[in-house]
């Protein structure tokens, strides 16, 4: 290779490669105190039609409705009814309880894989009911809040993580990759932000038909970095899409923290700004906020006002997935030190600040739902669990490749029935 | 044999005939892609059709693959048939993933909650001085794929046909078309005068709908002598060659890849005893490579000759050599000549 030019030699230090490096690594004590929160009543709510470039600001802001007293203020304050916020507490507790009982079963051997949101659940369950149920959620790997909040059954949940007998997926998916049509919610994908443009492909088509129904659409930060996202965004702003773009920043992408998608640069809002679309960057961790954010981009999607990104600024409290130790990349206390808290603390403390919740009913809530996840695992169980026996017809694996299965596949399907045969005898079923 | 509702199209017309018979049957087929809108498509296969069907049904997309392949997942959920056009084959490539990862998963991941009923058009192949951008012939990248079918037209007539049949297909297809080969058949002979559809038989074309399943190859010629393989603009250039050395070569033209006429395959190949594949692709793991492998493991007792491949060169396709890449009679001569010595 012939080589080019060389600068001629100068007093300029040479250049220098940087390389982002998170603030603290185990050992070390987090302290999150130039962090800037601004105070509740400090952002404004423009309207719903507004132009984007004249709501840059909320890009780089922080949207905020409950006070750390636990005071809802502001002109974000969604008004939600005691009951309102009585749902989204025990959806958001229900989601938890899921999560720490199936990590468990993970840790049991019973599925291979499990992946929690603890921390995040504000921002799928808070979200989900401030838009329509008839709306259709193109989510991530981390938003069983949604599902939790729509109603889908647990137990459809459970049979699919140990993809067992009831699996309406025939064991084909990964624990947590979840499809429920009939509740709005689309496929999940391994590969990351896929389901971006995807979400602005459903958009358009219902936009294009004078439906009135919208999308919503889920990444986390690190994902950001990946040219879907940024392909969804440019189709959306050029066909001003009824969509929402969710991008969970929870600091953290199994070891690379937010900087290796460019957070040490600015915010992730504020890649709304580049491209013409509406950006909110809002307290993750209150769910108040995420109900106000999403219900202002629901109802300017809805008005043919085009779409709008919002940052969910929060924190990843335990490892990626049940494949991840976060011990030995971040210190430990790191969740503690966060400076936006828990959402199920912060809404608790809300509830009983207006007097409509106590302790002793959290206490028992927290039971029922214990109880109820309990019990709906040893139902699942009872339809099996991973690596105990094949719960599928084994030319399952052959069906749904093609909607009619073609001679190549029907010809490999009886290869490998002979070798279910030559191994398990002509008898074998489904265990 | 030119009927009242039959016209002389050249594949382009076909294949933008196709689009309109769609898009006037069926509300939810829509066509969209780079320049397919108000200019009608830089090859001209989408001319008028977003003047007659509106905007929302036909229109441009921005500079982006990947989006237009996502975009298209995405509607397919919601209801809609989408017929993508990716400006050049070539040009696939940033959206592969969506192809690969995401349309072809869908039905399966999703044990049919979800389907993808998109069809992606894209010219593809050589033999426009495009240079190693504009002339690559990905087949074999497409028949990989497990969820996917992969179609290929040599004529105006199973152009429309095929291109009917894929756009109602509830899976993705991926309709490659022999850009050489839009305006005329190709005899291999570059330095001849291009020959125009309207003097072959297969641009009598049918104006209103017709379909013409995928997986069915069709005999373009019957012989005796050896059985050639070979889809889109090889098929032409085959038969020429053929023709002129007066060998009595059955020539079947594939049409569709995958899923593959193995049928007809077998049938012919135990029949004459000899194999020929032709394919402008790369050589290395091209498709050939599979043809020659399935005809090996049915056909092998019936086979007189080693089964020989007629191929483009493992380089990528050059601008000025262009003519020295492709496939044409001089290669194919050579390898007529080699698998009839015996």
């Amino acid at each position: 290779m012939p080589e080019t030019p060389r600068r001629p030699a100068s007093n300029l230090p040479p250049l220098s490669l940087h390389i982002p490096e998170p603030r603290y690594r185990p050992g070390d004590t987090p302290d999150f105190g130039d962090i800037e929160v601004p105070a509740v009543e400090a952002t404004p709510r423009p309207g719903e039609a507004t132009r984007p470039d004249a709501m840059r600001e909320l890009s780089y802001g922080l949207v905020r409705v409950l006070d750390f007293d636990g005071q809802a203020k502001g002109q974000w304050d969604p008004k939600l009814s005691p009951e309102r916020l009585r749902t989204m507490l025990r959806n958001m507790m229900l989601t938890r309880a899921f999560d720490d009982r199936m990590f468990r079963a993970q840790r049991q051997g019973k599925t291979s894989f499990y992946m929690k949101c603890t921390g995040e659940e504000a921002t799928s369950v808070a979200s989900t009911m401030a838009i329509d149920r008839t709306d259709m959620v193109f989510p991530s790997y981390r938003q069983q809040g949604i599902l939790i909040t729509r109603d889908y059954p647990l137990i459809q949940m459970m049979n699919q993580i140990y993809s067992n007998r009831g699996d309406h997926l025939l064991g084909r998916q990964l624990p947590i990759m979840y499809s429920a049509p009939e509740h709005g919610f689309f496929s999940v994908s391994g590969n990351l932000a896929t389901q971006y443009p995807q979400a602005v492909g459903w958009a358009m088509a219902s936009a294009s038909k004078g439906d009135s129904r919208i999308a919503t659409v889920w990444c986390g930060e690190g994902s950001s970095a990946e040219g879907d996202f940024h392909s969804a965004l440019t189709f959306a702003t050029v066909y001003n899409a009824p969509v929402i773009f969710n991008v969970v920043n929870n600091q953290w992408a199994i070891s690379s923290f937010s900087g290796f998608a460019g957070g040490e640069r600015t915010t992730f809002a504020a890649r709304a700004v580049g491209y013409g679309i509406a950006g909110l960057r809002i307290d993750g961790n209150d769910p108040l906020a995420v109900y106000a954010a999403t219900q202002w981009a629901a109802d300017r999607a809805r008005t043919n006002n085009g779409p709008t990104l919002i940052e969910h600024f929060t924190y990843r409290s335990e490892g990626h997935s049940t494949s991840d130790d976060p011990s030995a990349y971040r210190p430990a206390d790191e969740a503690t030190a966060w400076p936006l808290g828990d959402p199920i603390a912060r809404l608790r403390q809300h509830l009983e600040t207006l007097g409509e919740w106590d302790a002793e009913r959290h206490e028992a809530q927290a039971k029922e739902l214990d109880d109820l996840v309990k019990t709906t695992q040893k139902q699942s169980e009872k339809l099996g669990i991973l690596g105990h026996g094949m719960h599928q017809p084994f030319e399952t694996m052959f069906e749904d490749v093609f909607e009619e299965m073609p001679w190549h596949l029907k010809e490999q399907c009886d290869q490998m029935l002979a070798e279910q045969e030559a191994k398990f005898g002509p008898n074998w079923k489904p265990e | 044999m030119m009927s009242a509702d039959t016209k002389t199209m050249n594949m382009i017309e076909a294949i933008n005939s196709a689009m309109d018979v769609m898009l006037e049957r069926d509300p939810n087929t829509v066509v969209m892609g780079e320049d397919v809108g108000f200019f009608g498509g830089v090859f001209r296969a989408t001319a008028g059709l977003q003047k007659k069907h509106g905007k929302t049904r036909v229109f441009d997309t921005p500079i982006n693959e990947c989006g237009i392949i996502g975009v298209a997942v995405g509607m397919g959920a919601y209801g809609l048939r989408p017929v993508p056009e990716i400006q050049f084959a070539d040009y696939i490539y940033p959206g592969l993933d969506q192809l690969v990862s995401e349309a072809a998963r869908l039905r399966y991941r999703s044990a049919n909650d979800f389907i993808c009923p998109m069809t992606v058009r894209t010219p593809f192949g050589g033999g426009i001085f495009g240079g190693q951008t504009h002339s690559q012939s990905p087949e074999s990248i497409m028949t990989h794929i497990c969820g996917v079918k992969t179609v290929i037209p040599s004529n105006p007539y199973d152009a429309k046909g095929l291109l009917i049949a894929a756009i109602e297909d509830n899976d993705p297809v991926v309709f490659l078309e022999p850009k050489r080969i839009y305006n005329g058949p190709f005899s291999g002979y570059y330095d001849r005068p291009v020959e125009p559809w309207s003097k072959h038989d297969a641009s009598a074309v049918p104006e209103g709908y017709y379909r013409i399943d995928l997986g069915k190859a069709a005999t373009v010629r019957a012989g005796e002598a050896l059985t050639i393989l070979a889809y889109g603009t090889m098929v032409h250039v085959t038969r020429t060659i053929v023709e002129e050395m007066g060998i009595d070569a059955e020539i079947i033209d594939l049409r569709t890849l995958l899923p593959l006429d193995i049928d007809a395959i077998e049938t012919s190949v135990k029949k004459t005893g000899r194999c020929l594949i032709i394919h402008e692709a790369t050589r290395t793991s091209g498709f050939g490579a599979e043809l020659a492998a399935l005809v090996q493991e049915r056909c092998f007792y019936h086979l007189e000759a080693p089964v020989e491949r007629v191929t483009g060169f493992d380089t990528p396709y050059p601008h000025s050599l262009e003519w020295a890449y492709f496939p044409g009679p001089v290669r194919i001569a050579t390898a007529l000549t080699k698998i009839l010595k015996d």
